[in-house]
């Protein structure tokens, strides 16, 4: 796959590859369909066409710049691959001339190549084979200091010939794998501001699951600069997701009640119940089948085994945990990469540490959890969070019509 | 009706910044380090200037540090870039005709701390060669500074070229005094290998005591000012929000109409170069070729007057011009540029630099070029030239 881009050239098209699908039936068209739209959605600025046809996509530049798009198809996942092309016309010298620009665009000049022609316009005078060598032949005779090697070559010259045109392709770009978003459902995404839930937002996304973030927020224990981070996460997350729902549930009162009534040591597991049980709650009123955090095992006292036993005991949903096995710094890398990591480090409170305990329990129980919260009016605290959440959509395109736009 | 051409000296403040420091002044009086809500306003304007300005110069947000200006941005690039790599070595190269806030730098940098500073010599166009950059390396070099565009000539310095060449040596940082440049040559900063680069405000028409230095991402600066930690760390003092904001608008409005602005320079200074070659007893010291030039400068020489007179002399017009740099014409001394282009005897000590701005009309032009050919004959009588 390459890395580097040539800048010589001037595609016309991108070819969009998605085999790896491995989809039959039904599914296959919806998830055709699906990533169709999700690109669509991605690219709606630009002035480009998508089509599809013998199970591939194609996406007319019109004149757009292949960097653009670049920038923008190596985040949508279903993806697997997708290749820069030139639209020749079927005859035979067009298509080895063009052919032999893509390769000569190549730096540093490659010493090995092959030709590979698909035909799917089987009126075609040539067949695949003798396109190979017509093409290669005309390449290897036009250079100096090229071979031929059919194992690995350096640069494979892909000649697609269709019904209406033929298409040269000298390059493969790796595309994000998994596949497209909205084609496996949603979950409710649990978003401190911290490095994790971020990066397992994006690893929902990966397998082709939505979310909505859920964010507790406990003004004044914690600051609007906290929750400002945690819509620039999201903001950035729609680079992945398309636009982000984000739910905001006022806290302060159940962590008033929890420090009122349990003991230190258990505050924060009766806490993580609690913000289980209002996102549960969130998820039936949004027609999501799921939650998912970005607990990863033995991180902090509340992510060891006991404790997410303890924690999970309050719901029947599935919770899906996509670092579970990670380590932190897998994890940072994941969020590098993705842009969300010098947001997350941002210094401020998420979880306040006015409530942090000295010593909480990384071995709580069930039963002892349960105990404690009946000194708490649990359905009733839970009910209002639930009415009293602020919904946001946060989206990185239009940059937020704040006050202060019109002094730049 | 004054006619302004000393904007390479300073500019003057666009409307529609002034009215973003109106505005920044007195609403936005927090500082952006204060916990509470008035402080978070200010940081979030911070925070959205850093974005915009990033943007525009295409690198991330958080390679900009705000400083006071060009001077203190390459005064930090240096001195930073000096003391915290000098276990590396202790050679820089730069040019004869940099900045005084950089050459002066340079000078301290070998009286006071032991550095070994390389000067390269220019061309007759006031241009540095590459191959003398190569040449210069050594082991120990570990920083070139090499500015964009001269602020006395208007030459344009390759320093795309010079950033392919130090590619190759990824422990040698290159320094762009990008002062003269922004909006007026295009320059692609992060295609070009820089390291560090300055930008100063009050030369695109934001406020005195605005810029920035662009640290890619990697480098560690030693810095010039310690307190409290603000920018990074790099540079402490509670930030210039109101000139910050107006800093980052300036770089919008230029790179955002930047060919338009181009266009606009280029046809002014052509009517003003046709227009000085008919003038009997004016010499052009800016090159004229258009591939080395910037569109906003010309520099020149009226041989047996001493430019101050000259200088006076179209003030009474309302005609404000300078003699050579604003920063070394009030001292008498003959200008270290139109030195290393080998300019000497009366055209050395005789300079005028004719600097323009979008704000410039055709109008300014033909009028200063009138004035000029009046008052001229009769200064070169009585100097009988």
């Amino acid at each position: 796959m390459s890395q580097e881009l040539n800048h010589e050239l001037n595609y016309d098209h991108v070819l969009i590859r998605y085999g790896e699908l491995a989809l039959k039936g039904k599914n296959r068209k919806l998830f055709e369909n699906q990533l169709q739209e999700n690109i669509r959605s991605q690219l709606k600025d630009l002035n480009v066409k998508l089509r599809k046809t013998h199970g591939r996509l194609y996406l007319d530049l019109q004149g757009e710049s292949f960097e653009t798009v670049h920038e923008r198809l190596k985040h949508i996942f279903g993806i697997s691959s997708y290749s820069p092309a030139l639209k020749t016309s079927l005859e035979l010298k067009a298509i080895q001339e063009t052919a032999l620009k893509a390769i000569r665009s190549h730096s540093p000049f490659p010493k090995t190549f092959k030709v590979s022609t698909k035909r799917a316009n089987k009126h075609f005078p040539h067949t695949s084979q003798e396109m190979n060598h017509k093409v290669g032949a005309h390449v290897l005779i036009h250079t100096d200091n090229l071979k031929v090697d059919v194992h690995k070559p350096e640069v494979e010259l892909m000649v697609e010939i269709r019904e209406d045109a033929a298409y040269i392709m000298s390059q493969k770009f790796k595309g994000a794998g998994g596949l497209p978003v909205g084609t496996s459902g949603k979950v409710m995404l649990m978003l401190s501001g911290g490095i994790d839930s971020p990066v397992a937002g994006y690893l929902c996304l990966k397998r082709g699951l939505r979310f909505e973030g859920v964010h507790f927020h406990s003004f004044p224990f914690t600051s609007e600069r906290a929750k400002q981070k945690v819509i620039d996460l999201s903001k950035q997350l729609s680079h992945y997701a398309g636009p982000v729902t984000l739910h905001i549930v006022p806290f302060t009162e159940i962590q008033t009640e929890i420090k009122k009534h349990v003991p230190d040591e258990y505050s924060i597991t009766i806490m993580r119940r609690m913000m289980m049980r209002i996102t549960e709650a969130l998820a039936k009123k949004h027609k999501a089948l799921g939650i998912a955090t970005g607990e990863s095992v033995g991180q902090v006292a509340s992510q060891t085994l006991e404790s997410m036993h303890t924690i999970n005991e309050v719901t029947n949903y599935p919770v899906l945990r996509p670092l579970v096995t990670m380590d932190k710094v897998e994890i940072i890398d994941i969020a590098q990469r993705i842009g969300t990591y010098d947001i997350s480090i941002l210094p401020y409170e998420d979880c306040c540490t006015v409530f942090q305990p000295k010593n909480p329990k990384t071995k709580p129980d069930r039963l002892a959890a349960s105990r404690l919260e009946e000194r708490l009016d649990v359905e009733e605290l839970v009910k209002q969070a639930v009415e009293n959440t602020e919904t946001l959509r946060v989206t990185y395109e239009e940059q937020e019509k704040e006050t202060i736009d019109h002094l730049f | 009706m004054a006619v302004y051409l000393d904007n390479s000296a300073t500019t003057q403040v666009a409307p529609e910044i002034q009215q973003t420091l109106m505005e920044v002044v007195a609403n936005y009086y927090g500082n952006p380090s204060s916990l509470h809500r008035i402080g978070g306003e200010a940081e979030k304007l911070m925070a959205r200037a850093r974005e915009v300005a990033a943007r525009f110069l295409g690198v991330k947000p958080d390679e900009l540090f705000f400083t006071s200006g060009g001077t203190e941005s390459n005064n930090l690039a240096l001195k930073g870039a000096a003391f915290q790599y000098q276990s590396r070595g202790k050679h820089i190269i730069t040019t004869q005709i940099e900045h005084a806030a950089v050459y002066q730098v340079c000078k301290a940098l070998e009286r006071d701390f032991g550095f070994d500073v390389t000067y390269l010599p220019v061309d007759h166009n006031g241009v540095v060669s590459v191959q003398d950059v190569e040449k210069a390396l050594r082991e120990d070099t570990i920083l070139v500074s090499v500015m964009h565009v001269n602020n006395e000539l208007g030459s344009v310095q390759p320093v795309e070229a010079i950033g392919r060449l130090l590619k190759k040596r990824p422990k040698v940082l290159f320094h762009v005094d990008h002062v003269q440049g922004v909006g007026k040559v295009p320059l692609d900063i992060k295609g070009s290998g820089i390291d560090l680069l300055s930008i100063s405000g009050h030369k695109i028409h934001a406020p005195k005591g605005t810029g920035l230095l662009y640290v890619r991402e990697g480098i560690r600066l030693y810095p010039l000012l310690h307190g409290g930690g603000q920018e990074e760390g790099l540079r402490s003092g509670t930030e210039n929000v109101p000139g910050i904001v107006a800093l980052a608008k300036a770089i919008r409005l230029a790179k955002e109409n930047e060919a338009q602005h181009i266009g606009h320079l280029l046809k002014l200074k052509q009517i003003l170069l046709e227009g000085l070659a008919d003038i009997p007893g004016v010499y052009i010291n800016t090159p004229l070729d258009k591939r080395i030039t910037a569109p906003h400068i010309v520099n020149l020489s009226c041989p047996g007057i001493k430019p101050e007179v000259l200088v006076h002399a179209l003030e009474e017009k309302e005609i404000y011009v300078s003699t050579t740099s604003a920063c070394s014409s009030r001292k008498d001394q003959v200008s270290r540029t139109l030195e290393a282009i080998g300019l000497e005897g009366p055209r050395l000590h005789s300079p005028l630099r004719v600097s323009l701005s979008i704000y410039n009309t055709v109008e300014d032009i033909q009028y200063f070029l009138q004035t000029l050919r009046d008052i001229l004959p009769h200064y070169q009588k009585i100097m009988r030239v």
